[in-house]
């Protein structure tokens, strides 16, 4: 077994000695230049230093601030509705209340937390850096994108101000309902939240090109693409779904606005409100369901195929061992991207389509298990015999592991047509998708934080704090969501404001309800605790040393850390290898940075990359 | 940017992987620009066919007969009705439009300072031309009572998917009209010989940006071809 690895290796090797037509004997030497330097844009005022700032670190943090202070509101907003679901007797929310809140809570942890975050904050904060570039691409435009996204921001918030309150059609904005009166927000609120949608598009378009165009075009000299970390992958793939998704919900909102304003009928029907025949006629809800779900489903990659990049890295770093599997990895990130433009119907089964189409779409849905089980295999194999740190990111990723799995596990009921009709429109499908892509992705981005934060401050952030966060944050989401698994079994159905003692009602489900919103008040607590040492950590933080994970991937290599504008000083990096060479065999340190020499690690047994 | 680096390179299909196993750059010796606009016009393919397969699925699901085409697009001509007429010459217009674009960028890598921006210029009265037209296509048939939830030939979708499909796209072509005139000027002022700097961006001005805007303009009357037939011939 060990001879034929090593003659593989030593096949490997001759075949790249055969294949590099460099003639120079120098084994430093990596390929010329082709591009001159990217000349940077230079802040001269306050206002263009941080307000209207053109550099790529700012613009992320700048993105993830604005994206994480909104998902506060959508946290505040779901504290809201456990409390009225637990104390119905209270009388805490009215009904309309109630559908608002979900709606909002929906669409701003979908998009305008979770995409922000991982896109625009982590995608403009690593990107460049990773790649060993100056800046991203266009400057000037990843500026104007994120106040894009400020401007999308306000006017989503400001649909809470607005006479009828914000829409409460449900983050999926289904027709009729979301335009017809007794859908709260039915005038107002609706047509503030497309107008959001389409600017977060817009907004989102300009930082999207800018990333694709940086990963293809702006690498460092030796830096292959299959010597890109996982990060950027999964980052770099999300940002081509929502280039190719994105364009649907556009043109589903934009119909929508006109249905709303000019009194079209895209998606309307006749039909009689109020007593009254509306003027609407001959419309087609289902056609924004399917614009809608053309954009939703890969929206649910965008969110997760970044968290699978970044999840890698951080098991790979924090258990000092290669990741398992690179090309199986990336190529996963890649088919799982393609298929998920091909299932976006398994989100409409009970909608009356025929049913050899959701056959097909059940088909596809269970294929994309099979790109997506590689991936948590891989995950698995990276750890075994790895020299595991119980650091804070770790955690978080071995969590991530585990809930990923088991929302992707209740994902395979849900694929299939004959399981899903009688559970859809139940807590399960809840709990499914809130495993699957709100803990899931959440607790990798925490790990992210936390992984990332000496490289934005300088500091660490506070471990016992962050450890009771990870515990809390942990076993607390299994106690929330666990349930809802049970009591959607049972067949309580979501969206309902009021779930009483009735015949219909398993008496559980009430006891369950209180259970899991003290569970809720707890964990959105926790996460407090996550604000106060996210705050505290950038002034009384430990100081980090330079790279204090011992990575190898380029962000942790720059001449100074934090990194300072232009990120490499005066000579841009030159890569060596992949980013994954940890406890190498003959070398003097258990990693070796992707900048690194070889002749400066003249005996370790490093593999080709 | 020398190309002279780029000869050694494989070409055809072989250069696939060989660009894509490389590092640095994926499209080998493409201005980031040039990169950035085709990989727009992907995703502004996406947002048109999404219009175009709404507009197929919103006509085959109609409850009302759809309006006769070639009579509500008919103009009169000498008293008689020409269906087609007006339609004809601003299509006409448009992709002599981009044949007077292509021009432009031919005579702007050349550094015919002179040529290029007449032909830039020439583009734009194209496009606003075109724009004009349609303008008068629209008040025509508002005039003729169709509006966007209604009209009095048909099915009220027809109003609808028209107004919006084509005004996404007239408005596709003012943007581009408005490039054009500012791109004429920089070219006449010699910003693309000097390397002046953009008054936003500050970054310095190549004439690969007229091809970058040449792109987009192709496919602005790429996607009219489609957006005639889907409305006009079926």
């Amino acid at each position: 077994m060990s001879d034929e690895y090593e003659h593989k290796l030593e096949a490997k090797s001759d075949y790249a000695t055969d294949a590099s037509s460099v003639p120079s004997t120098d084994i430093d030497s990596v390929p010329k230049a082709e591009l001159p330097d990217q000349e940077l844009y230079h802040s001269h005022s306050w206002w263009t230093t941080y307000v209207f700032s053109q550099d790529a670190k700012y613009i992320g943090i700048q993105y993830a601030l604005t994206a994480v202070g909104t998902g506060l509101l959508g946290l505040v907003l779901s504290w809201l509705m456990r409390i009225q679901l637990a104390f119905p007797g209270l009388g805490w929310l009215d009904p309309a209340a109630y559908y608002q809140f979900v709606t909002m809570h929906g669409m701003i942890m979908v998009v305008y937390l979770l995409t922000a975050l991982f896109l625009g904050g982590f995608g403009n904060l690593l990107i460049p850096l990773m790649c060993g570039a100056r800046d991203m691409a266009f400057p000037y435009v990843n500026m104007l994108s994120y106040w894009a996204f400020v401007v999308a921001v306000v006017v989503l918030l400001a649909s809470f101000f607005v006479p009828g309150g914000p829409t409460g059609a449900g983050w999926t904005l289904y027709p009729p309902q979301a335009i017809t009166a007794g859908t709260p927000g039915s005038d107002m609120g609706i047509i503030l939240m497309l107008i959001s949608l389409i600017l977060f598009v817009a907004g989102f378009t300009m930082g999207g090109l800018n990333y694709i165009i940086t990963v293809l075009q702006l690498r460092a000299r030796g830096m292959t693409l299959m010597r890109l970390p996982l990060t950027i992958w999964g980052i770099f793939t999300a940002t081509v779904l929502a280039m190719f998704a994105f364009p649907a919900l556009l043109v589903g909102c934009l119909m929508m606005t006109l249905d709303s304003l000019l009194g079209t009928s895209f998606f309307m029907p006749a039909m009689v409100s109020l007593g009254e025949t509306l003027t609407h006629e001959g419309g087609s809800p289902i056609l924004f369901q399917h614009l809608f779900w053309f954009f939703g489903h890969p929206e649910v990659y965008i969110v997760a195929l970044p968290a699978f990049g970044i999840v890698s890295d951080l098991l790979s770093v924090h258990s000092r061992k290669t990741i398992f599997g690179y090309r199986m990895m990336v190529w996963a990130i890649v088919g799982i991207g393609a298929l998920s433009f091909f299932v976006w119907a398994h989100h409409m089964y009970v909608s009356g389509m025929n049913p050899w189409f959701g056959f097909f779409f059940a088909t596809t849905t269970l294929i994309i298990a099979v790109p997506t089980a590689i991936k948590v295999y891989n995950w698995i194999l990276t750890l075994w015999r790895g020299n595991i740190q119980l650091s804070l990111p770790m955690l978080f990723s071995l969590g991530f592991i585990v809930t990923f799995l088991n929302g992707g596990l209740t994902g395979l009921f849900l694929g299939n047509v004959t399981v899903d009709v009688p559970l859809s429109d139940t807590y399960f499908v809840v709990a499914h998708f809130h495993m699957v892509m709100g803990i899931a992705p959440i607790l990798v981005i925490f790990g992210a934080i936390y992984h990332w934060y000496p490289l934005i401050t300088g500091r660490m952030m506070n471990e016992t704090l962050g450890k009771i966060h990870f515990w809390i944050t942990f076993i607390g989401s299994y106690a929330i969501y666990f349930p809802m698994h049970y009591q959607g079994f049972v067949g309580v159905p979501r969206r309902y404001f009021e779930i009483y003692d009735s015949p219909y009602i398993d008496t559980s489900t009430l006891l369950l309800n209180k259970f899991i919103t003290i569970a809720v008040l707890i964990v959105g607590a926790a996460q407090l605790l996550f604000l106060y040492n996210l705050i505290t950590s950038a002034r009384l933080g430990k100081k980090s040393e330079k790279n204090p994970w011992k990575a190898n991937s380029l962000e942790w290599q720059t001449p100074q850390m934090p990194p300072e504008h232009g990120n490499w000083g005066k000579e841009l990096p030159k890569v060596y290898r992949w980013p994954y060479d940890f406890s190498v065999p003959g070398a003097k340190e258990d990693y070796i940075p992707q900048n690194q020499p070889p002749s400066e690690i003249i005996g370790a047994k490093v593999e080709k990359t | 940017m020398s190309d002279s680096s780029f000869e050694n390179l494989p070409k055809g299909w072989k250069s696939v992987p060989s660009d894509l196993g490389s590092d640095q750059t994926a499209f080998k010796g493409v201005q980031w620009g040039k990169a950035m606009m085709w990989i727009f016009l992907l995703s502004d393919t996406f947002i048109f066919s999404c219009f175009l397969i709404s507009y197929m699925k919103g006509r085959a699901s109609t409850v009302v007969d759809w309006p006769n085409t070639s009579e509500v697009f008919s103009l009169d001509f000498m008293g008689v009705p020409v269906p087609l007429l007006l339609i004809a010459i601003m299509t006409f217009v448009l992709i002599t439009s981009s044949g007077t674009m292509a021009l432009a960028v031919k005579y702007g890598y050349e550094k015919n300072k002179k040529m290029c921006g007449w032909f830039i210029f020439a583009t734009a009265i194209g496009g606003l031309t075109f724009v004009g037209m349609q303008a008068y296509e629209w008040s025509k048939l508002i005039h003729e009572g169709v509006r966007p939830w209604s009209n009095p030939f048909g099915a009220g979708q027809f109003g609808s998917y028209f107004f919006m499909i084509t005004g996404f796209h007239g408005t596709h072509v003012s943007i581009g009209v408005i490039f054009l005139f500012i791109f004429a000027r920089k070219v006449f002022r010699g910003d693309f010989d000097t390397g002046r700097r953009g008054f936003f961006t500050t970054m310095k001005s190549d004439y690969v940006s007229i091809e970058i805007l040449g792109l987009y303009w192709h496919f602005v009357d790429l996607v009219w071809v489609f957006i005639f037939a889907f409305f006009y011939l079926w």
